[in-house]
């Protein structure tokens, strides 16, 4: 190793390369709430064509802009990776993520060719810059379980893409694939489990301690449980090869990875030094429970094959996963990186004193953060109620598309007081 | 054998501790003890700032060459905190709970990211580079005394 290897970190990224993502992601959670007030069936069956577009607002749309744009902030700060050309990289990605998904979107809503070309086009371009990008980045990271997580993640980013790619060549009648539905699943556990679980658990790893000044991770967890769980996931996508039998010891000890980090960070998370309210705790404290009642929905299914048939039990999984978990998560995350990142942004460039300039806590009320909070909780609970009675389903949507609407809301208001102290955006 | 990483970290997590004290007693109004725990945590970070920024990083400057890298980014982050860190004196002094605990949280997230950057790579670096210097940079630190103190 040469002798600065690992030791790039110069001062961070300019404020709009993370904010130009951390900004838009709330307006495709607001359209994925619409779509289901709108479309209450995309709640019916998990193939119709709003369930799909719902999925892809949520997972494109929300959690891999905020997932990108945050990891764009975050290498160089754990790794000491810092990504060559930020800006240039920054405008690539989020521009062909955002009009990527858009045109996807159009395409399963209306079977239209032409969106299905450009939503190649454009998602392919910009997940394939990033991921160019990312993995030269994280090469020359400095080893840590977080580093080995973030690249375990990268590749189930980059395997989700290159199914998606495939899947929707073949949705738009230009290839077809051997076994639809196989790539199918691959391409949503892969998605879900290799990509955005392991992600966080490689970032909780860090942000779990320092937030709450808690205990760390236990080493041995911290070393094997994302390994672990991205073998299992390997051999679970080529599950074609395996027997019957090893289907299902394979989902157990997904289902036991899952649930040993959801109980490990409540645990941390009830051992922390820090024991102020805090919004972004709550947030986790949802996420982490969420996990456990989808690992609970997949037990159930194990032991009542009708379950395991029934159409709302995917979609039980769904709103678990995406919404109780994953969009958690990235929402309470939000309230500690955008006011943070205007805060510190704010001191550097003015080099300003301490006092005459807003703390974090001022940045967005907290009240707000609170209300949206509750919001967001409410939302999750009729989403998760309109499986059994589908009339819940529209104040679901509605719901999910207010809170959403007023994550936005509280992260423009920590823009707005950035800028009128005088913060630079670029 | 001893490394900067070990001593380093250990004084961050002890500076750590003594910060959420004074958080709490802040949370409860609880000034009486909110003052002591606070000099307490002030009087740490000075010294742990002063071991870095006295011993371990001209060593370091030295050792690499490196004068504009990463101890220069990592000088510029102390001032931040100490910023901070002045301005949640006046809250102690003028009882100002609201006041403190937004700096306080905001100091929290700086220090913690500051730390994961020492943690992760300007100590096993110095570990690594200082070589059989390694030992007398750890005496000069353990002999360091806080700015100010007597």
């Amino acid at each position: 190793m040469s002798q600065g290897a690992g030791l790039s970190f110069e001062q961070a990224p300019p404020f709009s390369v993370p904010l130009r993502f951390l900004l838009t992601a709330p307006l495709f959670l607001a359209a994925a709430g619409g779509l289901v007030a709108f479309h209450p069936e995309a709640l019916a069956s998990r193939w119709t064509a709003p369930a799909l577009a719902l999925t892809h607002a949520l997972t494109l749309g929300f959690l891999a802009m905020v997932m990108l744009g945050a990891l764009m902030q975050m290498l160089p700060v754990v790794a000491g990776a810092t990504l060559p050309a930020p800006r240039a990289l920054a405008a690539i990605t989020h521009v062909g993520l955002t009009l990527g998904t858009l045109a996807l979107l159009a395409g399963f809503l209306f079977a239209d060719a032409l969106a299905w070309l450009a939503a190649l086009g454009l998602l392919a371009t910009a997940l394939g810059v990033f991921l160019v990008a990312s993995a030269a980045a994280l090469m020359r990271a400095v080893a840590s379980d977080t580093v080995r997580g973030i690249r375990l993640a990268w590749v189930g980013l980059a395997a989700t893409a290159g199914l998606g790619v495939a899947l929707a060549a073949s949705r738009a009648g230009w290839t077809t694939l051997p076994d639809v539905a196989a790539a199918i699943d691959a391409h949503a556990l892969v998605g879900l489990l290799g990509w955005v679980l392991l992600l966080v658990i490689a970032v909780a790893y860090q942000v779990v301690p320092m937030f709450q000044l808690t205990p760390p991770y236990p080493p041995r967890l911290a070393r094997w449980l994302a390994a672990v769980l991205a073998a299992a996931l390997l051999l679970r996508a080529g599950a074609i090869l395996l027997p019957p039998g090893g289907v299902a010891l394979i989902d157990g000890v997904l289902a036991a990875g899952v649930l040993v980090f959801a109980l490990a960070t409540l645990r941390l998370q009830a051992q922390r030094r820090r024991r102020l309210a805090d919004v972004t705790l709550d947030y986790w404290r949802i996420a982490m429970a969420s996990l456990v009642a989808a690992v609970m929905a997949w037990g159930a299914a194990r032991a009542w094959p009708a379950w395991a048939g029934h159409d709302a039990y995917p979609l039980l999984l769904g709103v678990l996963f995406l919404g109780g978990f994953a969009v958690s998560v990235v929402n309470g995350m939000l309230y500690k990186i955008v006011p943070f990142l205007a805060w510190f942004h704010l001191q550097a460039q003015l080099q300003a004193r301490a006092g005459s300039i807003p703390t974090m806590k001022e940045m967005i009320s907290q009240r707000a953060m609170r209300g949206q909070f509750r919001l967001h909780v409410a939302a999750c609970l009729l989403l998760a109620g309109a499986l059994a009675w589908p009339p819940l389903a529209v104040p679901g949507g509605v719901a999910m598309a207010a809170s959403a609407l007023w994550l936005a809301a509280n992260l423009a208001s920590a823009v707005r007081r950035f800028r009128a102290f005088g913060g630079r955006w670029a | 054998m001893r490394t900067i990483l070990e001593y380093l970290g250990t004084d961050h997590r002890a500076c750590d501790d003594l910060f959420a004290s004074a958080e709490e007693a802040a949370g409860h109004e609880d000034w009486n003890r909110g003052r002591e725990m606070f000099g307490k945590f002030q009087a740490a970070m000075a010294r742990h700032l002063a071991m870095e920024e006295d011993v371990l990083f001209p060593a370091f400057e030295e050792r690499t060459g490196m004068r504009a890298g990463p101890t220069q980014v990592m000088r510029m982050e102390h001032a931040q905190m100490r910023e901070l860190i002045d301005a949640m004196a006046q809250a102690v002094d003028a009882g100002d709970a609201e006041r403190f605990l937004g700096l306080s949280e905001t100091l929290n997230v700086l220090m913690q990211q500051h730390n994961l950057k020492e943690e992760n790579m300007l100590y096993p670096m110095s570990d690594r580079t200082l070589g059989e210097e390694r030992e007398r940079v750890l005496d000069a630190m353990d002999a360091c005394q806080a700015p100010g103190a007597a």
